[in-house]
């Protein structure tokens, strides 16, 4: 052993345009921009897709042809599905093509890359189904493997995800939850039969995500034949070594003329050099390999920041308060039948939206001060709001027809 | 080191600024000599008092008939009658006046380095290096372009702070918009300057009886604007984000505390407005009472024109009250968790306003999170930079002699 397990996560939210007090009951089009800035939705797709989706589908399709072991997982949220639909068919169809070879696994996330586990299970629920739905439609494929948005997770996560039926989840390889324990094994999460848990290698997969082209790194510059032998060093202390990360890292957080697809397309040659290793998919080493021993993990956990936890999208009052009314209108909005209504508190949910209002600047906040696109997290704060101020209006209404009639 | 006023008898931040960099380049163990105009109206003992505890800054007063800070209100008064000169003959005469008296100081004091502040104590540092033949560094908290608006530039004023900064050794610029303008403006090379950003005294936050607290009556929120009422300050944005704001919010109530040349007209733009009722002025205010009214406001507003630093929203945060800042301030450089928008965009000021005013998790956070941005600020690490550039000047010139 061990085996390479690769998952890919591939999301764009649908951000709100600058949506200011004005415009509160007059229009409800939040998700609209078409400026030149980062908050129009299609430029940003289509600019990712160039750079980062369709060159790095080429080259996975490529791998896979080349090597028929070579095996990955995607996790790519509906909202990103929506847009590919609409902004770039051509990289929904490079997934197809993926899709087909039979080595590639879709998992199942929230639809909307949402929170709601967290603040509403029906809702959570609901969401799952309708990411299922989409992914069979696309892919022809029923997935068995959950991941919740940004590898959130918990004892309770667990336990409802085997009551809807999956056989794996994925989390990440906290520090705090291991301790001296290997990411590289499959655990039991507390509470659950059955269900076997996936973790993150995180230095191994953030050596390739985050400092790949680190030019202060010590181990810079990274090849694939030194990667190789990190993995292969897992031999004999490990069963899988997974390697999870955000698609992006290839020609987007990583740009191309780092030569970041040329390591990816040198690595699947370097690691099958040595005959002990092997790629799987996130189902088949949870079919070939048994749990080690339990995983108690009762405090939420995911992959962000250092803190590992939900600070990212819930540590500040304006972060509380947005979400809090989000869900406060729930009903009312589910109660209006009305289904641009409902898709727009949905898009909403997106854990994005949060995560742009994130104001710890210290430490991490040069990451999260890259990914947004709003000039600072008030701004972010100031344009859900209001949106959400006019869709409660909206709900209001619909509920007063209701009534009527 | 050449000033102009100094607190309490300051009418706008050139006074904080000069007694806040003193005080620390004091406790830094650098000797200050700092000369002021003669004050008309103003008895010195009183200055020694206030700074009676201060080691090593000893006051040096010029004769001088003319009052220490020529405020905008006398400005104004002046514009009337000489249409021409808007700061007169008088003034000039004065500054200039100032600068010989300088010379006399630059005999008979001993020291390494000679420090003045804004142009009105420019040329009393041109004379002092003449005769003492010690390095001169300017320092600008604002220029022509800042005060006036862009707008009927006083030639006068423009040609003595070209020369000052020319025949200095080194410009210190109070945010690198300041910077900007002296090498656009004023043709001085970007590497003769050097950005020190003020500070604001950190002080423990001290919570004053309560005041206007009447006017918050009934869930009413307060928002703020603090500074003179002049050009530069852009109160016509306020006022007008102000009538926006209320048809969103019809529960704000907006206080103006300062005094300018422009308080009548913004009476009459209230007014004409149909929002007097909820525009209160309060005039001038200082010290406690300025603070008061800081902590009874839910936002504070600065939407400057052109604000070359801007040290206020800096006292709203350490009086724990949330900002909005023009994006064309020295400040907004430094501040991130500030509220931000151009002074013209009275839409997105009302945008902002109204959310501030409307959700607390909003004016908590910023007032959370500005505190800290505000302890990053102090006037020590002002004062630290002053001495390095001093240094980088003596060693630059030993190696030259």
């Amino acid at each position: 052993m061990p085996s390479v397990c690769f998952y890919f996560q591939v999301h764009q939210p649908f951000r709100i345009k600058n949506y200011r007090i004005f415009d509160i009951g007059k229009e409800n089009e939040y998700f609209n921009d078409s400026s030149e800035n980062d908050l129009n939705n299609r430029r940003i797709l289509e600019k990712v897709a160039r750079k980062s989706y369709l060159p790095a589908n080429r080259t996975i399709l490529e791998l896979i042809k080349k090597h028929p072991q070579f095996k990955v997982s995607y996790s790519l949220s509906g909202v990103l599905m929506e847009q590919l639909e609409k902004f770039s068919p051509e990289t929904l169809e490079s997934f197809k093509e993926l899709a087909a070879t039979g080595n590639v696994e879709f998992l199942s996330e929230t639809y909307y890359h949402s929170l709601s586990f967290l603040y509403s299970p029906e809702e959570f629920r609901t969401q799952v189904k309708m990411h299922q739905k989409k992914i069979q439609e696309l892919f022809g494929q029923k997935p068995k493997i959950f991941r919740n948005t940004e590898l959130i997770y918990n004892n309770r996560l667990a336990v409802e995800i085997e009551k809807m039926g999956y056989k794996g989840i994925l989390a990440e390889g906290a520090d705090h939850i291991l301790d001296w324990r290997s990411p590289n094994f499959l655990y039991s999460p507390k509470g659950t039969k059955k269900l076997k848990v996936l973790l993150k290698n995180y230095r191994l997969s953030d050596d390739i995500a985050f400092r790949f082209s680190s030019r202060d790194w010590k181990e810079y510059p990274l090849t694939a034949d030194k990667f190789s032998q990190w993995v292969s060093a897992v031999n004999g202390n490990g069963n899988v070594v997974n390697l999870f990360m955000d698609y992006e890292t290839f020609g987007e957080h990583q740009w191309e003329d780092t030569g970041i697809f040329e390591f990816l397309r040198h690595l699947p040659d370097q690691i099958l050099r040595n005959p002990d290793n092997d790629f799987v998919t996130p189902s088949e080493a949870i079919d070939r390999y048994g749990s080690v021993s339990e995983l108690d993990v009762h405090n939420f956990i995911s992959w962000a920041d250092v803190e590992r936890d939900l600070s990212a999208w819930l540590s500040n009052p304006i972060q509380h308060d947005a979400i809090k009314k989000l869900y406060d209108i729930e009903h009312l909005v589910l109660a209006s039948k009305d289904k641009k209504l409902i898709e727009d508190w949905r898009k909403m949910q997106t854990s994005d939206h949060f995560y742009y209002m994130c104001t710890k600047w210290f430490q991490d906040g040069d990451v999260h001060k890259y990914f947004n696109p709003y000039d600072s997290p008030y701004e972010a704060f100031i344009s859900f709001m209001n949106a959400l101020h006019d869709l409660t209006l909206r709900a209001t209404s619909q509920k007063g027809k209701i009534l009527v009639s | 080191m050449f000033g102009w006023e100094f607190p309490p008898y300051n009418s706008g931040g050139l006074g904080t600024a000069c007694l806040g960099l003193s005080r620390a380049l004091v406790k830094e163990n650098v000797g200050i000599i700092f000369v002021l105009p003669k004050k008309f109206n103003v008895h010195s003992s009183d200055i020694r008092i206030i700074f009676a505890d201060q080691q090593g800054i000893k006051f040096e007063e010029i004769d001088s008939p003319i009052y220490p800070y020529v405020t905008s209100d006398k400005y104004s008064i002046e514009r009337e009658h000489e249409n021409n000169d808007v700061y007169g003959r008088t003034l000039l005469e004065e500054v200039r006046r100032y600068a010989r008296s300088a010379r006399k100081i630059a005999k008979k004091q001993k020291f390494d380095i000679i420090h003045a502040h804004d142009w009105l104590s420019f040329l009393a540092g041109i004379e002092a290096k003449k005769v003492s033949g010690k390095p001169l560094v300017v320092h600008v908290h604002a220029t022509e372009f800042d005060r006036t608006g862009g707008q009927n530039i006083n030639q006068n004023v423009y040609n003595i702070e070209r020369q000052g900064m020319q025949f200095a050794d080194k410009v210190i610029a109070v945010s690198n918009r300041t910077k900007e303008k002296i090498i656009h403006h004023y043709g001085i090379p970007a590497e003769k300057i050097e950005v020190v950003y003020n500070g604001v005294d950190r002080e423990e936050f001290k919570a004053l009886p309560e005041r206007l607290y009447t006017l918050k009556k009934d869930g009413k929120k307060i928002v703020l604007y603090a500074g003179r009422i002049t050009i530069q300050k852009g109160p016509e944005y306020f006022i007008r984000a102000a009538k926006q704001t209320l048809e969103y919010y019809p529960d704000a109530i907006f206080v103006v505390a300062g005094s300018g040349d422009m308080e009548h007209q913004m009476m009459m733009e209230a007014a004409y407005l149909g929002i007097s009722d909820k525009v209160i002025f309060t005039g001038f205010l200082r010290g406690d009472d300025l603070s008061a009214v800081y902590q009874v406001a839910d936002l504070y507003v600065m939407p400057s024109v052109s604000e070359p630093f801007g040290i206020a929203p800096l006292e709203a945060l350490s009086n724990n009250t949330p900002v909005l800042i023009s994006k064309q301030s020295g400040v907004s450089e430094v501040l991130t968790h500030a509220l931000k928008a151009d002074f013209w965009d009275t839409n997105e000021m009302a945008n902002k306003i109204v959310s501030t005013l409307k959700h607390d998790s909003l004016k908590n956070t910023l007032r959370d999170n500005g505190r800290h941005d505000v302890d990053k600020l102090s006037w020590t690490e002002s004062a630290r930079k002053c001495i390095n550039l001093y240094k980088q000047i003596l060693s630059e010139r030993q190696i030259t002699v």
